[in-house]
């Protein structure tokens, strides 16, 4: 087994410094959305939150490198390429109940789709370096 | 200004003439903090406050926390890491952009 440590360098630093972005962007876009508009969609703002948590815990476990954190890390990006899969699907097909986007919505489509290729570079990041 | 400190960090390891721009980036955004939030209070304009003073002040920590993390790793991953954070920049003014326009 190589050292759980190389989770954190060379290609992973810059994975580390994407999800960092998400990380902020997700948990910025979730306050203000809670914080000032939260009763005109609840769940979506929920999801917000959800996604955002997700990202700083991804972020930190990445950035940790421990054994440890490396579980964490693969359990992090695990719910986050379901919940973008699930909530893409879903805006799709009740687009109803997502009347305001959240950063899976569309499958990440407002950012670049970049949500939707991070956990999957994440978890192959993760396979290589163990 | 901010597209050439992104050309400059790409593929290259981090040196003082990097981290100087980054400096003076990171000077004009928090000018841009005063000035945006001036702006904000002396206008009519129906500007979403909270997103709007909420990007301003969200600009200002990439920056630090980019460097911070590429400077320990020092190879070109370390830079990449730089030319991330730096890339964020132009996304966060064009934000900044379109909700002013609104």
């Amino acid at each position: 087994m190589t050292d759980p440590a190389a989770t954190k360098h060379g290609p992973g630093r810059i994975l580390i410094a994407v999800y960092g972005v998400f990380a902020l962007a997700a948990t910025a876009r979730a306050g203000v959305q809670i914080a000032t508009k939260f009763g005109d969609a609840p769940i979506a703002y929920l999801l917000s939150a959800v996604a955002a948590v997700i990202y700083c815990a991804a972020t930190f476990a990445l950035a940790k490198a421990t054994v440890v954190s490396r579980k964490v890390a693969t359990a992090a990006i695990a719910i986050e390429l379901a919940g973008v899969i699930a909530i893409g699907a879903f805006s799709y097909a009740v687009p109803d109940d997502f009347p305001d986007a959240t950063v899976w919505s569309h499958f990440g489509q407002g950012y670049g789709f970049v949500p939707l290729v991070l956990p999957v570079l994440g978890l192959l990041w993760l396979r290589r370096t163990r | 200004m901010v597209y050439a400190v992104v050309l400059a960090a790409r593929d290259k390891r981090i040196d003082w003439t990097v981290l100087g721009a980054v400096g003076i980036v990171e000077v004009g955004l928090i000018t841009q903090l005063v000035v945006g939030i001036a702006q904000y209070a002396g206008t009519d304009r129906d500007v979403s406050g909270p997103f709007f003073i909420g990007y301003l002040i969200g600009s200002l920590i990439i920056l630090p926390i980019g460097a911070f993390w590429a400077l320990a790793e020092s190879s070109r991953w370390g830079a990449g890491a730089l030319a991330i954070a730096c890339l964020v920049i132009p996304i966060v003014e064009l934000r900044l952009h379109d909700l002013w326009a609104v």
